[in-house]
């Protein structure tokens, strides 16, 4: 055990920014990291244990303790439920002979919960030792675990049937499947590998950003900001080392478009990165990718290495003087909180994922406190799209201050949920024709994070300047408890994954799932539902995204469906407090004095 | 020579140094801006809240804020007055907080600051969360049911060696902060006293200490927070 220790960290030069890539290695041969590992980590290292400590516990796919030789990950997000999940799940329980959270007594099945992978088009989904095992039913769940107890591999519990597109390829072999519905001209076009590297050495790194610059194109992670700006900043910021990272932590439940593009797309995804890199004088790359896509890592790290053969990655690239590039990919191990850009950062450094102060930027002192721009994979794909086509072209298409197309991710109550390339300007009306939903209650616009519409807001459009989103749209079906089946779902994801930073995120998101459970119950006031008002006003201070947009399900609920809370509100006097239990208070009491007795 | 620079607090003409820390300009001039996190000293960290300002109108935290020429900052307005009652209701709710019997009392800044806002009952659903006191360290007795999570041990106390000796372990609001054995494993009484007079509650405690000082001679019974700065 110790010589597995030393010999991932010698792999890493014993550079304790590395410690995200030293805990995964160690953990995938030694299953987990026992406090014993921590103390030798921390040794090697020569930093206090608990320095190791703080990222081991803060992700949740590292783990103290044995998870089983088989580990069952099974998505709790809301989709999931709507697929069957629970049911999935007491097959799961029942089969195994354990409960979830928890490990058979023979160590060879750990059963645990996992915020949304990336499936949602085809769940019940599941991740077990690294593979992804999509459209669960009891059935399947049962067998999964008859095969575990006949010592069958997780290949062998697969099967061989393979998913659509690059899923069928021999270093992906997974059946996930891509289900790309609509092709749009930017993302999903025909394209012609190294036609956006050509282009980019013809020109000066000051044209390019002039040409992003004129495209209008903004950031596709949801934020909006003007990519070309962006890199200006970027360029100027004074650094010997700058860094270009690609956001492929797309943990916004429901939304799975990063994950398609990286599976058809890579190398798009991949020559946007090197030509932002051109642009900006950065020499090195990294694809912070989710621990969850861990599948693709063979075929992506390939993609990378026949790019280095065919001179678009590496030095000389595109036979320029001076144009080097290389791309390295960086898992992270488990945290919604990580796809906001600087805690990113964090932890491609190895630490939490805690988000920075701003100022200063990322642009201005990002990783490894030098200049680094963090890009969406979909926005570096549009890049390359710019340069080989021009502004003029991206500029025709979407709307007056929408320019190019959306990616976005469908899933819930529909007929045909999957990818659907669009251009900006399409009405949420005309999406719910187009993938086949009938009797909507409501759209989850841009995931939890975004905003619960109903019918009377469907006329609206996507597009910055209306409804703008980071790629997805949920829909919920009239036969759904939108409270108990999505909303509280929503805010226990919340809860669950705040850095636990600022006070108001930590502790409010908790309290507002105990204010909210109580008005499921039918135990809650009017002056419980008026708080919430409150309490977003005081969320809007947090530091980042997360802590700000965490109560959202909840206020654009009451906002847009009032009478859903109206109707659970006990009448009569809101002076008295409804959710108190005379009986449950005095059960001490009661206890004390039956027993003495 | 520093350069100095001019900004505005609540409409009123202010001087201090270019780049200076805005909770510490504002002192400088007379104005006091509530913090928690913020410790004098020691990396700003931003994690409280409680020190929101409106910065040309927009909100951000005086203690990560540097002053620059022209800043019209928003401090004593009712929004944020507001704010910063509910931050500390919250902080009352979120943890266990027993005054009258935590050897802080009448040295602690969120009781303070209590006092400051005229909290009364929070508005905020208790949470009564199970905590734990940690007293397996000879010197330090950490009481969790009282720590904010501020981290200002994590930013401020360093072994003779200069390595830390608190940090944070899990996230959201299972986080917890945690001892180093070996870091303070020979940590002396002073940094021992300097841990426990750097936390703003009762949450770090020096073994064999407490209650030393009599009440009505304690530091918040002699002036309120805040008044040495405002008056």
């Amino acid at each position: 055990m110790g010589n597995t220790v030393n010999n991932v960290i010698k792999r890493y030069s014993g550079d304790e920014t590395r410690l995200m890539d030293i805990l995964m290695d160690i953990q995938s041969e030694l299953g987990h990291l026992s406090d014993w590992t921590i103390e030798q980590i921390a040794k090697s290292l020569d930093i206090p244990k608990v320095s190791v400590e703080q990222t081991v516990s803060f992700y949740h796919f590292f783990t103290k303790e044995p998870r089983g030789k088989y580990t069952i990950y099974l998505n709790t997000s809301v989709l999931a439920v709507f697929c069957g999940r629970d049911e999935v799940a007491r097959a799961f329980e029942e089969t195994a002979g354990c409960r979830f959270g928890s490990v058979t007594k023979d160590g060879l099945i750990g059963l645990f919960d996992t915020a949304c992978i990336g499936m949602s088009d085809q769940e019940p989904a599941a991740i077990i030792n690294e593979e992804v095992f999509t459209c669960l039913t009891p059935a399947k769940a049962k067998a999964i675990i008859a095969g575990m107890r006949a010592g069958k591999t997780v290949e062998e519990l697969k099967g061989k049937k393979y998913g659509d597109g690059q899923n069928s390829n021999p270093l992906v072999c997974s059946m996930v499947n891509n289900n790309i519905m609509k092709r749009g001209e930017v993302v999903f076009a025909d394209y012609e590998t190294g036609s956006g590297i050509r282009k980019a050495v013809s020109m000066s790194s000051s044209e390019i950003i002039q040409l992003v610059k004129s495209s209008y194109v903004r950031g596709r992670g949801g934020a909006g900001f003007p990519t070309g700006m962006k890199w200006e900043v970027a360029k100027k910021a004074p650094g010997d080392v700058k860094y270009i990272f690609c956001n492929a932590d797309e943990g916004e439940p429901g939304t799975f478009k990063d994950r398609v593009i990286l599976t058809e797309f890579p190398r798009l995804v991949f020559e946007g990165m090197a030509i932002a890199g051109y642009a900006v004088g950065a020499k090195y790359g990294i694809l912070y990718l989710r621990n969850e896509y861990r599948y693709l890592r063979k075929y992506l790290e390939n993609i990378l290495d026949q790019m280095r053969d065919e001179n678009l990655l590496g030095n000389f690239i595109g036979g320029k003087q001076g144009f080097n590039f290389n791309i390295k990919i960086q898992f992270g191990a488990g945290a919604y909180v990580c796809g906001e850009e600087s805690a990113l950062i964090e932890s491609a450094e190895g630490k939490r994922g805690e988000p920075r102060d701003r100022p200063p930027f990322p642009v201005e002192k990002g990783y490894l406190q030098k200049p680094t721009v963090v890009n969406n994979v979909e926005t570096l794909c549009s890049v390359v799209r710019i340069l080989v086509n021009g502004s003029d072209w991206y500029n025709s298409l979407g709307t007056k201050e929408s320019k190019g197309t959306k990616v976005i991710s469908v899933s819930g109550d529909c007929s045909k949920p999957g990818i659907y390339e669009i251009e900006w300007g399409f009405t949420v009306n005309d999406i719910l024709k187009m993938v086949g939903a009938a009797d909507t209650q409501a759209v989850q616009v841009g995931g939890p994070s975004g905003s619960c519409i109903g019918p009377n807001e469907f006329p609206r459009e996507l597009s910055y300047e209306d409804l703008a989103t980071g790629g997805s749209l949920i829909i919920i079906g009239r036969r759904r408890d939108l409270l108990k089946d999505v909303v509280l779902n929503f805010t226990e994801f919340f809860k669950d994954e705040s850095c636990g930073s600022c006070v108001p995120c930590r502790a409010l998101s908790g309290m507002s799932k105990v204010v909210l459970e109580r008005i499921i119950e039918g135990k809650g006031t009017e002056t419980d539902v008026a708080a919430f008002t409150k309490w977003q006003s005081i969320m809007k201070k947090n530091r980042c995204g997360l802590g700000q947009t965490a109560l959202n399900p909840i206020v654009s609920t009451i906002r847009n469906f009032p009478e859903l809370y109206k109707n659970r509100i006990k009448a009569g006097d809101d002076r008295l407090c409804p959710a108190f239990d005379l009986d449950k208070a005095v059960l001490d009491y009661e206890t004390a004095t039956v027993e003495a007795r | 020579m520093p350069t100095f620079v001019k900004f505005t607090i609540d409409g009123v003409v202010c001087m201090s140094e270019e780049g200076r820390q805005l909770v510490e300009a504002a002192v400088e001039n007379g104005v006091f801006i509530p913090t928690l996190c913020n410790y004098p000293g020691i990396p700003p960290k931003g994690s409280c809240r409680i020190c929101t300002v409106l910065i040309n109108g927009r909100p951000a935290t005086a203690c990560t804020t540097k002053v620059a020429e022209g800043m019209e900052i928003q401090n004593n307005v009712p929004e944020l007055e507001e704010f910063r009652k509910a931050v500390v209701e919250i902080l009352f709710a979120e943890g266990n907080h027993l005054c009258p019997s935590c050897e802080k009392s009448g040295f602690c800044e969120l009781q303070a600051l209590a006092y400051r806002y005229r909290m009364t009952v929070p508005e905020f659903p208790f949470m009564f969360p199970k905590r734990d006191v940690e007293a397996w360290h000879p010197k330090i007795l950490k009481d969790h049911n009282r720590c904010i999570l501020c981290k200002r041990c994590i930013r401020g106390i360093f072994n003779s060696e200069g390595k830390p000796i608190f940090d944070f372990g899990k996230r959201g609001d299972k986080i917890v902060i945690n001892i180093d054995p070996d870091t303070s494993k020979d940590i002396s009484d002073e940094l021992v006293q300097k841990a426990m007079d750097m936390c703003p509650v009762g949450a770090i405690l020096k073994k064999e200490k407490g209650f030393d000082v009599p009440i009505g001679k304690r530091k918040y019974d002699l002036a309120p927070i805040g008044s040495e700065i405002e008056n």
